[in-house]
């Protein structure tokens, strides 16, 4: 039976992490020199991560399914990074970043995490300075800082709309720079497909190669997750199109808990679906609200050009229902309100599921130039995808999935429910709570892996110097690659009719209705059946092309969308079981007269945990209780 | 609308290419150039054919995974875009179109259109970093940079990779990929320090991958999905002969 202990250390909020620091267990440089790690994903949590664990002395192995770490996900983040730097004086802190998060993340968070994920903010900033990363700068040669999303200060370094580009650049080059030195050996184009557990702790993982199709086996003495997340389960998603949730759901399946894996952010401002044969969704990043007004005509179904539609007949919506926040209100917030006038029929485009997002106001009192300089990547983007020229008329946006705030759950080491297993980044759940803040993830990427994975590792490791490297010939081994193999096989074996990517937007489509931005019990127990039936079909049905012993997309594919079958049924599991709305999951069931979610602290203060159990029985729930015991939960308002 | 595609398909690094002709009915130019290569695959698989492989990832121009060479130009006609940004609107009804991988030593195929990159990260690995350990950076405002130079730092480091620099130029030389680089860190004062040590280090790297000189024709600038400048080239020139 698994217990969960979050080992949240003593004392007061802002004493944890130094405490905790100078009570962790260490490993002399001496013996660092013996102990492998393992590390999957190489984006901005797991290359900080595995270039800080090299530079200590580590022996790291680094896998990826791109044929660079350069080009993770992360690569793709567009608006910024946020600090408590203060440097603009309006009197930011570490307090009221932690704030910010917990209220945004609509009290479903773990305190200590998140106090601990503003405090070590600003040595992030000073990291990806010292490294070169070209932040945006003052005529003065000081930092520039922004506004972004759910928050009233200006916190968020940036450089233009592509911080994660250079935030990612920055740690794949450090990253590289230990490959060159020996410390970090890189296996580009590897899928993990399995975790290896012996006696109860995270020992390995097999791979493909997904050049030759071979099955390879890894041994460590600790296993790092930092493979993204899995919004792509919706099939149409602001993620990159190879983003999946395999490796953490192999997790799941050798014993990890799963935490919160309904709570999936829907981002409000992303171009809207345009076609059938879309494969994504292009985000326009929410630093674009500080100086855009969303709006929708006045009149119903009002299909006139936005330029002829005159002030007084535009409602800006998100302005009259949340004065205090206007355009900044989170993102939660904002989705919900898009997707709540295109369902009253006021939604603009030919579908009807788009709102605008005007920018007239901002170039008349700031010019032309100063909009260019601060959103001109993201500008000329938009006319890529659309035609349409942002600076002449709005951009047209609606709400698409972009994040994943649950994930596996681990305790305040980063550790799994599996001894020497680690999972950071957004593949864990723990600093987010129901609902993410802009700017707040490539922070906690980043504060993950380069200063809090690399100390509480040694914890661990600290007890493994005499261990000797773990063999791969061992039972363990042989199974997990055998259960790959059977696996690997029985999907080319189907040989039906149907393409692993059809079946991956009937999905798609599936969880995007019963359990996307809104959701009830009749949806949602409808979707547990049709996500039933649907993977019956798949692997009656299937076809998969070419063969296992080569590069074939196909197969890599089918076998991401055979475990996004059981990684949505979890979600909708999670989604049935949490009888209140809170952030991102709103259950209609559950909201105030004015149609705000309504939470339900008494009941559902906890982090939803869960077990698997088995293919074909139920996972067990397993229940963390939030203790709030520097803030007060209160209804989040932003009006 | 209804196409040809001319693709060359290439089962392994070991065996011989060919050009493979496919007719393509019902194209929209909705699709981008991606978009109608999945649309291609889904027939393929559907009829019992052997899909192509393309690399992708993020869609959207960013990650630098995608990178084709289209009717002869890397990316296709148009300027300024990756692959995947591509849109099937610059082409028209009965078009013909020649689908390539990058071709360059310094970038085997690995099948059909999917080439090995590596070399790229060779590159990066000898030197294209500043070396500071994680811990040891001083507060970041302790170092000003002049606008203009951030900026310009900014506007070479957004060099995603992809290679349609080597592609485009007849000596497959990698000096924009390189010079993006060497230029980002030479326009910051966190850079100096390494800076001649980087510089050598990369050049002398790019020769022993196997890519070609600069003969200054300036294909790559004019093929750069990110529009990186000559003036790079012309930069890193600059430094490398400081470093002697
Ligand atoms: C369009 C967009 C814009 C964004 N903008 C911002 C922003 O402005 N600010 C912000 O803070 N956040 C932003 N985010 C969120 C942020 O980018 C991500 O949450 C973050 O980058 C995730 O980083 P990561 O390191 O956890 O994972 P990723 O960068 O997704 O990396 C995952 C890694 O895991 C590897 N991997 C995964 N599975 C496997 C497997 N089975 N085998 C082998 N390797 C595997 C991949 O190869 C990759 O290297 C944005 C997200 C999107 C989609
Ligand atoms: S797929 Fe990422 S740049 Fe084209």
């Amino acid at each position: 039976m698994v217990k969960l202990d979050s080992k949240i250390p003593d004392g007061p909020l802002a004493e944890k992490w130094k405490k905790h620091l100078a009570s962790l267990k260490l490993v002399n440089p001496a013996n660092k020199k013996k102990l492998e790690i393992i590390v999957v994903g190489a984006g901005a949590a797991g290359a900080s991560a595995a270039a800080t664990m090299a530079e200590l002395g580590y022996n790291v192995k680094v896998f990826v399914f791109q044929d660079s770490s350069r080009r993770a996900h992360s690569i793709a983040s567009q608006g910024g990074i946020n600090a408590t730097k203060n440097y603009k004086n309006d009197a930011d802190s570490d307090f009221r970043l932690f704030y910010d998060m917990i209220k945004g993340g609509d009290f479903r968070a773990r305190e200590a995490n998140v106090y601990r994920a503003a405090e070590v903010s600003n040595q992030i900033i000073d990291q990806y300075v010292a490294q070169g990363v070209p932040f945006a700068r003052e005529y003065s040669g000081y930092l520039a800082n922004r506004s972004f999303g759910g928050v009233q200060v200006s916190r968020t370094f940036y450089a233009q709309g592509q911080t994660g580009q250079q935030c990612t650049l920055a740690a794949y080059q450090a990253l590289s720079r230990q490959i060159k030195a020996g410390k970090a050996k890189m296996f580009a184009r590897r899928d993990m497909l399995d975790l290896v557990v012996i006696d109860g702790q995270a020992r390995g993982i097999i791979t493909r190669n997904l050049i030759t199709g071979e099955i390879e086996r890894h041994s460590a003495h600790a296993v790092v997750l930092a493979t993204g997340g899995f919004g792509t389960v919706y099939y149409l998603s602001t993620l990159a199109v190879n983003s999946n949730g395999s490796a953490a759901l192999a997790a799941y399946k050798k014993g990890a808990l799963m935490a919160n894996p309904s709570m999936a952010q829907i981002h409000p401002t992303s171009i809207p679906v345009l076609n059938d044969y879309q494969a994504k969704l292009t985000l326009m990043s929410e630093s674009l609200r500080n100086d855009g007004r969303v709006w929708v005509p006045k009149e119903k179904g009002d299909k006139r050009h936005p330029n002829e539609i005159k002030e007084e007949e535009r409602d800006y919506y998100l302005e009259r229902k949340y004065p205090a926040f206007g355009n900044l209100v989170p993102r939660d917030v904002a989705s919900r309100a898009a997707k709540e006038r295109c369902d009253e029929g006021y939604g603009v485009g030919e579908t009807g599921l788009a709102v605008n997002l005007d920018f007239k106001d901002a170039i008349q009192s700031q010019g032309k130039d100063a909009i260019k300089a601060k959103y001109g990547t993201l500008f000329d983007l938009y006319e890529k995808v659309t035609g349409i020229n942002p600076y002449e008329e709005p951009m047209r946006i609606y709400p698409a999935s972009h994040y994943t705030m649950g994930g596996l759950w681990v305790d305040y080491n980063l550790m799994t429910t599996i001894p020497g297993l680690y999972a950071i980044g957004e593949a864990n759940f723990s600093d987010h709570g129901a609902n993410r803040l802009g700017a707040s993830s490539l922070m906690q990427c980043s504060g993950d892996g380069y200063f809090i994975l690399p100390a509480t590792i040694g914890d661990y490791l600290a007890d493994q110097i005499k261990v000797p490297k773990i063999p791969t010939d061992t039972p363990e081994f042989d199974e997990a690659e055998k259960a790959v193999k059977d696996k690997l096989n029985r999907l080319m074996s189907v040989n039906g009719t149907q393409t692993p990517t059809s079946f991956h937007k009937r999905l798609g489509n599936i969880l995007w209705t019963y359990s996307g931005m809104s959701r009830n019990e009749e949806g949602l127990k409808k979707a547990l059946k049709e996500i039933k039936e649907l993977k019956e079909e798949f692997w009656k049905d299937v076809k998969v092309a070419g063969e296992l012993n080569e590069l074939n997309h196909e197969l890599e594919k089918a076998a991401r969308i055979a475990d996004f079958f059981d990684l949505a049924n979890l979600i909708v599991i999670d989604a049935l079981n949490r009888k209140e709305s809170c952030g991102a999951h709103f259950r209609e069931e559950y909201q105030t007269d004015e149609g705000e979610p309504q939470r339900d602290d008494k009941n559902y203060s906890y982090v939803a945990a869960w077990e698997y159990t088995g293919e074909n029985s139920d996972p067990i729930l397993h229940k963390e209780e939030l203790k709030f015991e520097f803030v007060t939960p209160v209804q989040r308002s932003y009006k | 609308m209804n196409i040809t595609l001319e693709i060359w398909r290439q089962k392994n690094k070991e065996t011989k290419g060919q050009f493979v002709t496919y007719k393509l009915e019902g194209v929209s130019s909705e699709m981008t150039f991606l978009e109608m290569l999945d649309y291609l695959n889904e027939k393929l698989v559907k009829e019992g054919g052997d899909p192509v492989a393309f690399d992708s990832d993020c869609r959207e121009g960013i990650c630098g995974m995608c990178g084709l060479y289209i009717n002869g130009r890397p990316n296709g006609p148009k300027e300024g875009v990756t692959t995947c940004q591509l849109s099937m609107s610059v082409f028209n009804d009965g078009d013909t179109i020649t689908v390539e991988p990058w071709r360059s030593k310094a970038f085997p195929v690995i099948k059909d259109l999917v080439v090995d990159r590596t070399s790229f990260d060779k590159l990066i690995e000898a030197g294209g970093y500043i070396s500071v350990n994680t811990g040891a950076a001083p507060e970041a405002n302790s170092i000003l940079v002049k606008k203009e130079n951030a900026d310009r730092a900014f506007e070479a480091g957004i060099c995603i990779g992809c290679g349609s620099c080597v592609a485009a130029c007849k000596n497959a030389s990698a000096m924009l990929f390189v010079s993006a680089k060497i230029s980002q860190f030479a326009l910051l004062p966190q850079g100096k320090v390494e800076a001649k040590e980087r510089v050598r280090a990369l050049v002398q790297t790019m020769d022993e991958f196997g890519f070609g000189n600069c003969s200054n024709t300036g294909a790559c600038e004019a093929e750069c999905p990110k529009e990186i400048k000559l003036v790079n080239i012309a930069r890193l020139n600059r430094e490398y002969y400081k470093a002697y």
